[in-house]
């Protein structure tokens, strides 16, 4: 009560100061500026502490044009916080803004770019934008008017990209990076990065600037920049800053500015390894905020190994430091060198240090870090180890984060898998251990591929058949162990200890515990037990005929029960053996879990595909199945689980890559980073003011899956966004694709998925067509997708021998094609040899005689064929050239080939 | 090589929106003594921040990083007696620089009212934003050096 009263108090207050403010700017006597500006700030603090204010803005706007700071700081305070978009008041706002900045004012003139900065509505941008960028450039602005103007003009850009004009100004802006004043190089930084972000291309000059401020700032001693230093750390912010902006670009082509860059990074990371100057938390916080952002700039241009592995190193022993934010930092990092050719392997070095963090850290966040470090360098080598480790740290795993370490074993498991029976203890051990956390995305696909793989089938009967002899198993179990031992129990029937009878009464003892959806499919199993086994006809027929069943309130359990039971009483046993046929292979097709994971990192804004495929077992199944059994007709029992429609079916769409025409053809196709993508199959593929989309590819044999980003730049949202792919040529890719939600808030990055499969072989690459809607105006976006014919390659190893014999068999002169041409790039050996990996084939050593050129074999996988392939690169660095030639079975592959490749280098 | 990538990665693209989103000074209670926002959000949105933020960092203790993932972003913050200064990052963002960012703000707040309470910050809140502006803007760092920003808090003051 007491609370209650203390509140109740406060209104009362508050709600007579109102009236009495009220009274005063109603008075008839005109206030002074003094007052005004006191009644306006009291008005300021009532909607601080969370009071609605619906007056007072006029006499804010009347301080604006007074000439003591006081007051004009309140009217602008009263604006910024109230924005109001009332549009006679934004006139005189406007005004008085465009008074103070005319006024050779400093003080004023920064209130007023606060202001601006602030708010940063349209009216504003319309008003002001051309207005900025002469004040930030012109020779007598002072540096923290400067340093004002150039953010404010970065938060126009922001949120008005249309109404900033480029112009003769953007070049000026550039030489800022050499201001004396680091202030000002500091907001001009920012400010460059984000226009370099735009349009690179105009900001090119950035970088030598960039680079040799950040030399000058790695190499001074503490006390040369005074002002800056903080804790002995040379302008920690202004050195993450200059690195950030470098990440715009590719590593620099000029030799001596890289070679200058690669020593900056070096003394940064030599500076990590020297003794601290001062015991301080913000002094090795300073310190390693700009050692992290130098690793981010290692792994952004993924060039230099050795730095690559210093990096990792460095981090490595981040890993037992005593600072909890160090050590998760350096997870966090190390996942993202892991990606990387180069390090993949020193990232590996660390497993057990990165194991124990999973058993040893006591936040949360850090444990995740751990596991998402240990999925990233997880390969064939250690599968077996890490999924080990994942499974015994779910045991205790905080439950919010069970279902994403349990997506992440059943992938990891799949992925790596050699030994199938391996396979199939892991998806049993994560029902076990987590059962409640295993979606159906994961049992499903654990059915999937035991009816897809013939020698795993009678292991997995076995399996399931002793998991299921705990007294208290899983539901999810239970749904497993019905379908396996419905498909599969005759082969381990032979067994008296697994006798038809006694599998029957093991998975009818769980009946009674089980959901509806679980007692559905156990008596589908049932029936299949009758096709399998007809000495447990009779028994099954007396539970199908129990009351329970045929009586049941379930309209599901009791149609079946009855169907069931009249199917095995009149049909033929021919006709029930075909009816209940053995389930044929699934289509092979990619992993839904890993959309699935990928969906739960995502950004959320996703549609929810959930629930449009819950049909397990659901109604469409069902008149399927009546059908089948009306007519009597031969073809089988639908599966089971509806398994063979597509997991993420539902919202998402078939694009029909053939019939859409709608793309419009006034919009340019974008593919200045189409090449870019051959070797390589992540990055930025477009970018404008608005939005930029990223991609993330694996490919596996002839199919592909790609995620597109979608990042909306802005502050605003993007409406009615829609997305749909079209293929210029042939039917030769089809790509499925999961719908987009039309509104992708502002800042927010919304992911979609691209299924490919390569068909035969192909030139064109698919287009994919953007449409949104951004402050009213419609914009269309056709951006090239880097779809090529390389991407589908699996790469050969060979002998020696086995090269020679099979070039030579390749002779034919339509089968080869050659090309020579000059080094476009520094010719360094291990870039060289990552871009060739990174087209997709084997590197063969020792089989050129010549040691100084690269060998290469692989086979493109289509659906119609497979054609084999092998390259030769001969480098010459006397005259910068090389000669590539290639040689496969079909001449339009090893022409296409040959195009992709001789621009890599 | 691997093609289909032992290196799958779940993180998200360098995805340049180095914005700050906000920075809130909150209380042990939850009380807001300081809300700035850099993106736009509306009365009701900005509430359920700040009550998000004041359940997520209030339960972490000093075994904890200074970091929390908050949304599709994350929250920096740090801890000054019953104070919580927290900004709002984009994930991509450098995590230290902006707990660092945090502290050099302290700093200067300490100095210009003489060993800063948490009543200085209710009653000159119309300086505090000054203060704000001086240092962040736009949701950028605009200024870093305590000795520029004080010497320019003092001329402001000198004007009063």
């Amino acid at each position: 009560a007491k609370i209650i009263n203390h509140k109740e108090a406060e209104i009362k207050r508050i709600n007579k100061e109102l009236a009495n403010i009220r009274s005063k700017f109603k008075g008839d006597k005109a206030l002074d500026g003094y007052s005004k500006k006191k009644y306006v700030c009291k008005l300021l603090f009532i909607f601080l502490l969370g009071h609605d204010i619906d007056f007072g803005h006029m006499e804010a706007v009347n301080l604006l044009s007074s000439n003591k700071y006081t007051e004009k700081q309140i009217g602008y305070l009263f604006i910024s916080v109230l924005v109001n978009s009332n549009s006679d008041l934004i006139r005189l706002i406007n005004n008085a803004i465009k008074n103070d900045l005319a006024s050779r004012n400093p003080t004023f003139m920064n209130l007023a770019l606060h202001c601006i900065a602030n708010v940063g509505s349209r009216e504003m941008a319309e008003a002001f934008a051309s207005e900025i960028p002469n004040i930030l450039v012109a020779g007598d602005t002072m540096d923290s008017v400067k340093q004002s103007a150039a953010l404010c003009l970065l938060r126009l850009n922001r949120t008005s990209p249309d109404l900033v004009p480029m112009g003769e100004w953007t070049a000026r802006v550039v030489h800022l990076l050499n201001d004396q004043h680091l202030g000002v190089v500091t907001a001009a930084t920012s400010l460059i990065t984000t226009l370099a972000q735009k349009s690179p291309d105009d900001f090119k000059t950035s970088v030598s600037l960039a680079v040799a401020r950040l030399s000058r700032i790695v190499t001074s001693a503490s006390i040369d920049l005074q002002d800056y230093t903080y804790y002995f750390v040379a302008a920690p912010w202004l050195s993450v800053k200059l690195l950030r902006l470098l990440q715009c670009y590719p590593p620099p082509e000029d030799a001596a500015l890289r070679s200058r860059l690669t020593e900056c990074l070096e003394t940064i990371l030599n500076k990590a390894q020297e003794p601290p100057k001062s015991k301080k938390v913000q002094h090795s916080n300073a310190k390693n905020a700009v050692l992290f952002e130098a690793i981010s700039l290692i792994i952004h241009h993924d060039s230099e190994p050795t730095l690559l592995v210093r990096a990792c190193n460095q981090l490595g022993q981040f890993l037992q430091h005593r600072e909890t934010n160090l050590r998760y930092l350096a997870l966090e990092s190390m996942c993202t060198l892991a990606s990387s050719e180069f390090s993949h392997e020193a990232v590996k070095t660390h497993m057990e240090t990165v194991i124990s963090a999973l058993k040893t850290e006591r936040d949360v966040s850090v444990r995740q870090r751990a596991v998402d470090l240990l999925y990233a360098m997880c390969d064939r080598s250690n599968a077996k180890q890490i999924v080990a480790e994942m499974l015994s740290y779910l045991e205790t795993a905080d439950y919010s984060i069970r279902e994403e370490i349990v997506l992440k074993v059943a992938i990891l498991a799949e992925k790596y898998a050699v030994d199938y029976t391996w396979y199939v203890d892991t998806i049993l051990n994560l029902i076990r251990i987590a059962g409640d956390y295993v979606s159906e995305e994961v049992w499903y696909r654990v059915i999937q591929i035991v009816i897809n793989r013939d020698d795993v089938q009678g292991y997995a009967a076995k399996t399931v058949f002793e998991a299921l002899q705990a007294p208290a198993c899983h539901e999810n179990l239970v749904k497993v162990g019905g379908y396996i031992l419905g498909e599969f129990g005759n082969l381990i029937a032979g067994d008296s200890r697994s006798s038809p009878l006694v599998q029957f009464n093991l998975l009818h003892s769980k009946f009674h515990l089980c959901s509806v959806p679980t007692r559905a499919l156990l008596l589908s199993a049932y029936i299949k037990f009758i096709n399998l086994f007809p000495e447990v006809k009779a028994t099954i027929q007396d539970v199908l005929r129990s009351d329970s069943q045929l009586r049941n309130a379930d309209v599901e359990l009791q149609q079946r029960a009855v169907e069931y039971l009249r199917l095995s009483s009149i049909a033929s046993t021919d006709i029930l053996a075909t009816v209940l046929e053995e389930m044929p292979p699934f289509p092979e097709r990619e992993s839904s879990i890993l959309a699935k994971l990928k969906k739960k990192k995502g950004p959320g804004n996703l549609p929810d595909m959930d629930d449009a495929k819950r049909n397990v077992n659901g109604s469409t199944e069902h008149s399927e199945k009546n059908e089948a059994t009306d007519k009597g007709s031969t073809y089988p029992l639908t599966d089971l689980l509806n398994l063979n429609s597509t997991p993420s079916a539902g919202p998402s769409l078939l694009v029909d890559v053939f019939s859409d025409s709608s793309s419009p053809a006034s919009v340019d196709v974008s593919e200045e980073n189409f090449l870019r993508f051959v070797c390589k199959n992540n990055g930025v593929i477009y970018e404008n003011q608005l939005l930029q989309i990223g991609l993330k590819s694996e490919y596996r044999q002839n199919l592909g899956r790609m995620y597109v980003f979608y990042g909306n730049k802005t502050s605003t949202q993007f409406l009615n966004f829609s997305s749909s792919v079209t293929s210029q040529n042939t039917l030769k890719t089809h790509i499925l694709s999961t719908a987009v939600d039309p509104v992708i808030e502002g800042g927010a990055q919304v992911q979609q998925i691209l299924n490919i499969e390569c068909v035969s072989d192909f030139t064109d690459a698919p287009v994919l067509n953007i449409q949104f809607r951004y402050g009213g105006a419609l914009q269309n976006i056709a951006v090239k997708l880097p779809v090529m014919l390389n991407k589908f390659f699996q790469p050969t190893e060979m002998t020696s021998q086995d090269f020679f014999q099979r070039w030579k068999q390749l002779g034919a002169p339509q089968q080869e094609v050659q090309k020579i041409f000059k080094a476009k790039h520094p010719m360094d050996t291990d870039v060289i040899k990552a871009k060739i990996l990174g087209f997709g084939v084997a590197l063969l050593d020792g089989v050129d005689p010549n040691s100084e050129n690269f060998v290469g074999a692989g086979v493109i996988h289509t659906k119609n064929s497979q054609v084999g392939c092998l390259l030769r690169l001969e480098p010459n660095a006397q005259a910068q050239m090389y000669r590539l030639t290639l040689r496969t079975s079909r001449d339009s592959v090893s022409q296409r080939l040959c195009d992709l490749l001789s621009e890599q280098f | 090589m691997n093609i289909s990538g032992s290196s799958t990665r779940f993180s998200v693209f360098l995805f340049f929106l180095p914005q700050i989103r906000f920075i809130l000074i909150q209380n042990r209670a939850g009380k807001t003594r300081l809300a700035k926002w850099y993106m736009q959000f509306d009365d009701d949105e900005k509430q359920k921040l700040i009550e998000e933020v004041h359940a997520v960092v209030t339960v972490r203790d000093a075994k904890h990083t200074n970091f929390v993932e908050f949304r599709n972003f994350k929250i920096i913050y740090r801890r000054y007696a019953g104070l919580y200064f927290c900004i709002c990052v984009d994930v991509t963002d450098n995590n230290l620089a902006y707990l660092e960012g945090i502290h050099n703000f302290v700093e200067v707040l300490n100095e210009y009212f003489h060993n800063v309470c948490e009543l200085d910050l209710v009653f000159n809140f119309y300086k505090v934003y000054t203060v704000v502006d001086e240092m962040f803007l736009a949701g950028e760092i605009r200024e870093t050096s305590q000795t520029k920003v004080l010497k320019q808090l003092l001329m402001l003051q000198s004007l009063e």
